[in-house]
C-alpha cells in the first residue's frame, strides 16, 4: 500500500467498489466536471474565475458593449425571464450547499432551515432599506456592509439553535427545527419592526464601488441592477462555499462529522467534540444561507415573512435529497433541479393541457412525482457520495446477517443514548 | 512504579440503585489489571464512570495524579484514556482505516480555519493519520481489511478494529470492555498475544473479561467485582482461591469447588449466554 500525502486520493482509489442499480458510469459523467475540477491543484481557482466571467456573458451578452442586440445561444433562458430563474437557482444552490452540511454531512435532520435564510434576509433588509416608513429602520448602510453582519446573525441563530437541541436527534430534532421556523417567520409576522406581513419595502442593491467606466468598458455592474450582474455576485459566492464545504469535508473536521452520524456514543469515546461539532454544522450550515439571504434581500428588494414559506424549507430538503446526501456535487444538481425543473415544464407545456392537466398548476405535483422516481431507482440520490453508495449498494446485496446486526446495534444504540442522556442531566442539576 | 488511574470511594446511584458502592482500587502504570465479576456487578458501568460516560454520584477518579470526573468523554480521550465496547461499536459505514482515522485525529489539532484554508498542518497531519492508521491495523493484524466497510468485517476482527481504532488515540491507559467475548479459541489465543503487545509498547491496559483463562493468563492483578462492591482484589492466584469470589460465581454450597482453577470458567459459559439478556436488562430505567 503506496503512503500517499493526499487522504482523498488514497480513498477515493481504495474504496469498495458497489454494485448500485444504476450504473456507476452515470455518475461519473454527471459528477466528472466537479471531480475534474478538485483534480487541477491551484488551477482550479484561475478556472473558477474563468467559469464566473464566462456564465454571465453566456446568458445576457448584451453586458459587454461589443454584443450590444445579441440573445443568448442558451434556448431556456432567452429574454430575460431565464436570468431571473438562474439567480433563484443560484441563491437555492447556496442554501443546499449548506443544508446539506448540516443533513447530510453531520446527520442532523434540519426542517427550518429556511429560517436562517430569512434571518439574513432579514437583517439585510433591517441595515439597509430606505423605503416606506421609517419605524423599521434600524440603520441605512450600503448594502455591501450588512454582508458581514447577514452571516453573523445566521450563525449565531445556527448556535443558538443548535445549543438547546444537541440532545435530540432524528425526528425530535426536526420537530424543533420544524419549530424555529416557524417562531422566526410568526416573529417577523407579528412584530412593528418587521412591518409585520406588508414586509420590508426599499432595500439598497449592493454598490461595489466600481468607477463608471474602466478602459471604455462601462462598469455599470457595480451597481447590481440588471439580474445578469447577480450572477457575477452569486457564481463567486457558490464557488467559494464549494470550495470551503470541500475542505472541511476533507478534513479532520469532515471524517468527525461522518463518525458522529454514524454513531455519537462511540465517536464521543474516540475524542470527537460531540456538541462543539454538532454546532459547527450548524453555524457552517446557516453561513451560506445568511449570504443567500443577502442577496436575495438585495435582489428583490422587497422581502416579506411571505417569502419564505415552509414549503421552501421542505424543497430545499428535498434538492438535498434527490442530489444525495452528503454529496456536495449533488446539492448543487439537487438546487438546479427543485427550481429549474418547475420552469422548464412550464415552459415546455407552453400554456396547453397534457390530458385535462395543466401542467403549470401542476408542476409541483409533476415534481413530487418524480421525487418517488428518483428515490425508488436511485434510493441515495443522484450524485450519492461514495460512501451512500456502498452503503445501499451493500445492504442490497447482503441481507440476512448484516440486517439483523443492524438491527441489535439500533436497539442498543437507543438503550445507550436514553441513558446517557439520563445521567447528562443528573450530571447538569 | 506510579500509580495511573486512582478510583475513589466512586459510587454510582440510577435512582434507588446501587450500581457501584464505594470502589477503590489502583492501576499502576504498566500492568494489565483484570476487572472481573458476575453479571450485573457494575464492571461497565465503572468503565462508564471512568470514561465520563457517568458523572459519578460520589468520589472521584484521578488519573496521572489529576482529577478526571466530570469531564466530558472526549476531554477524557485527550487526557489519555480510551476505552472499546462490550457491543461493539464501530462506525459501521466507514471503512476500517477511516474508523482508525478518525480515533488518530483525536490527537490532531488542525482547526476550523486549517481546514478551510488547507494550512500546511492540515496537511502534515493528514498524512500522519494515515500512516498511523496503517500502521495501527497492521499493530492488530487487521491491515489487509483496510479498505473494507467496518460492519462487513468478521466479528473478532470487529473486536481488532474497535482495539486498533482506541489505541490511535494514543491513550496511556486503554479500557478493554470483554475483548474476548463472542471469539472462538484462536481467536482468543490471538488476543491475549495482542493485550501483551499493547502492554508491551507501553500502554497500561485495564480489562474486563469474563474468560477466566484469558483473564487470570493476562492480568498483573484482578479486582472482583460483585453488587457493585469490590470483594477481592490482588494477584490473579490469590484471588481465585477467595472463597468470596467462588461464592459470587458459583454460588453457597459451590465452595467444595474451591480448588479447581477452572472452575470459574465453567460458570463463564452460562453468564456469557445471559449477558446479553442482563445488558439490556438493566437499562430499563434509563430508558423510560
Amino acid at each position: 500500500m503506496a503512503q500517499n500525502t493526499n487522504l482523498r486520493v488514497y480513498l477515493d482509489n481504495n474504496y469498495p467498489k458497489t454494485s448500485g442499480r444504476l450504473p456507476d458510469g452515470v455518475v461519473k459523467v454527471l459528477q466528472g466536471p466537479f471531480a475534474l475540477w478538485f483534480k487541477i491543484g491551484y488551477g482550479r481557482y484561475l478556472f473558477g474565475l474563468l467559469i464566473m466571467i464566462a456564465i454571465p456573458i453566456l446568458i445576457d451578452p448584451e453586458i459587454i458593449p461589443a454584443f450590444e442586440g445579441l440573445d443568448s445561444p442558451i434556448p431556456f433562458i432567452q429574454g430575460g425571464f431565464g436570468i431571473r430563474v438562474l439567480v433563484v437557482t443560484g441563491i437555492w444552490i447556496l442554501l443546499a450547499l449548506g443544508l446539506n452540511v448540516v443533513v447530510g454531512m453531520a446527520g442532523l435532520l434540519d426542517l427550518g432551515y429556511v429560517a436562517f435564510f430569512m434571518l439574513g434576509a432579514y437583517t439585510t433588509a433591517f441595515m439597509t432599506s430606505s423605503g416606506g416608513d421609517d419605524q423599521f429602520h434600524i440603520v441605512v448602510w450600503p448594502n455591501i456592509a450588512s454582508l458581514p453582519f447577514a452571516v453573523l446573525v445566521c450563525v449565531l441563530a445556527g448556535v443558538a439553535l443548535g445549543i438547546p437541541t444537541l440532545r435530540l436527534r432524528g425526528d425530535y430534532l426536526a420537530i424543533v427545527t420544524l419549530g424555529f421556523h416557524e417562531i422566526v417567520r410568526q416573529t417577523a409576522n407579528n412584530l412593528t419592526i418587521t412591518n409585520g406581513s406588508r414586509g420590508i419595502p426599499g432595500i439598497e442593491r449592493p454598490d461595489l464601488g466600481f468607477p463608471e467606466s474602466i478602459g471604455g468598458f462601462s462598469t455599470e455592474f457595480g451597481v447590481l441592477s440588471s439580474h445578469t450582474y447577480w450572477l457575477f455576485l452569486l457564481i463567486p459566492a457558490i464557488i467559494l462555499a464549494v470550495i470551503m464545504i470541500r475542505h472541511l469535508e476533507d478534513s479532520r473536521i469532515g471524517r468527525y462529522w461522518t463518525a458522529i452520524r454514524e454513531d455519537e456514543v462511540a465517536a464521543s469515546a474516540m475524542g470527537v467534540p460531540v456538541v462543539k461539532m454538532k454546532v459547527l454544522a450548524f453555524a457552517i450550515g446557516a453561513s451560506t444561507s445568511g449570504v443567500a439571504g443577502w442577496i436575495f434581500a438585495g435582489y428583490a428588494t422587497f422581502i416579506s415573512p411571505n417569502n419564505f414559506p415552509l414549503l421552501y424549507s421542505i424543497l430545499i430538503l428535498c434538492a438535498v435529497v434527490i442530489g444525495g446526501l452528503g454529496s456536495i456535487s449533488g446539492a448543487v444538481l439537487g438546487a438546479i433541479l427543485v427550481t429549474g425543473l418547475p420552469e422548464v415544464v412550464r415552459e415546455a407545456s407552453g400554456g396547453q393541457t397534457v390530458f385535462g392537466f395543466d401542467p403549470e398548476t401542476g408542476r409541483i405535483a409533476i415534481f413530487g412525482f418524480l421525487l418517488i422516481v428518483v428515490m425508488i431507482f436511485r434510493p441515495g440520490g443522484l450524485l450519492a457520495p461514495r460512501r451512500r453508495r456502498v452503503e445501499l449498494s451493500e445492504a442490497g446485496a447482503a441481507e440476512g446477517v448484516i440486517v439483523d446486526e443492524s438491527a441489535g446495534k439500533q436497539k442498543d444504540q437507543l438503550a445507550g443514548s436514553a441513558t446517557l442522556t439520563e445521567t447528562r442531566q443528573k450530571g447538569d442539576t | 512504579m506510579a500509580s495511573l488511574l486512582k478510583i475513589n470511594n466512586v459510587t454510582m446511584q440510577f435512582g434507588g440503585l446501587r450500581a457501584l458502592g464505594d470502589i477503590n482500587f489502583e492501576i499502576v502504570e504498566g500492568e494489565i489489571f483484570g476487572l472481573i465479576g458476575p453479571n450485573g456487578a457494575g464492571k461497565t458501568t465503572l468503565f462508564n464512570c471512568v470514561t465520563g460516560v457517568y458523572a459519578p454520584t460520589e468520589g472521584a477518579v484521578e488519573f496521572d495524579g489529576a482529577p478526571i470526573t466530570g469531564k466530558r468523554p472526549d476531554q477524557i480521550v485527550e487526557i489519555g484514556i480510551c476505552r472499546t465496547f462490550q457491543q461493539i461499536r464501530l462506525f459501521p459505514n466507514m471503512t476500517a482505516l477511516e474508523n482508525v482515522i478518525v480515533g488518530a485525529d483525536a490527537r490532531h489539532k488542525t482547526s476550523v480555519f486549517g481546514a478551510l484554508l488547507r494550512s500546511p498542518r492540515r496537511k502534515r497531519e493528514e498524512a500522519h493519520a494515515e500512516e498511523e492508521a496503517l500502521r495501527l491495523l497492521d499493530f492488530c493484524g487487521v491491515k489487509r481489511f483496510a479498505n473494507d466497510l467496518g460492519r462487513n468485517l468478521s466479528y473478532g476482527d470487529q473486536r481488532r478494529l474497535e482495539i486498533a481504532r482506541a489505541l490511535a488515540t494514543t491513550p496511556k491507559l486503554v479500557l478493554l470492555d470483554e475483548p474476548a467475548a463472542g471469539m472462538n479459541p484462536a481467536e482468543k489465543n490471538g488476543l491475549r498475544d495482542l493485550v501483551r503487545k499493547i502492554r508491551d509498547d507501553g500502554t497500561t491496559v485495564l480489562l474486563i473479561e469474563h474468560d477466566m483463562k484469558v483473564v487470570m493468563g493476562l492480568s498483573d492483578r484482578v479486582a472482583v467485582l460483585d453488587h457493585g462492591e469490590v470483594i477481592a482484589a490482588g494477584l490473579p492466584e490469590e484471588v481465585q482461591s477467595n472463597p468470596k469470589v467462588i461464592e459470587a460465581y458459583l454460588g453457597t454450597g459451590a465452595s467444595g469447588a474451591a480448588g479447581e482453577t477452572d472452575e470459574p470458567g465453567v460458570a463463564d459459559e452460562d453468564t456469557a449466554s445471559s449477558q446479553q439478556q442482563s445488558a439490556t436488562a438493566r437499562q430499563p430505567e434509563g430508558k423510560s
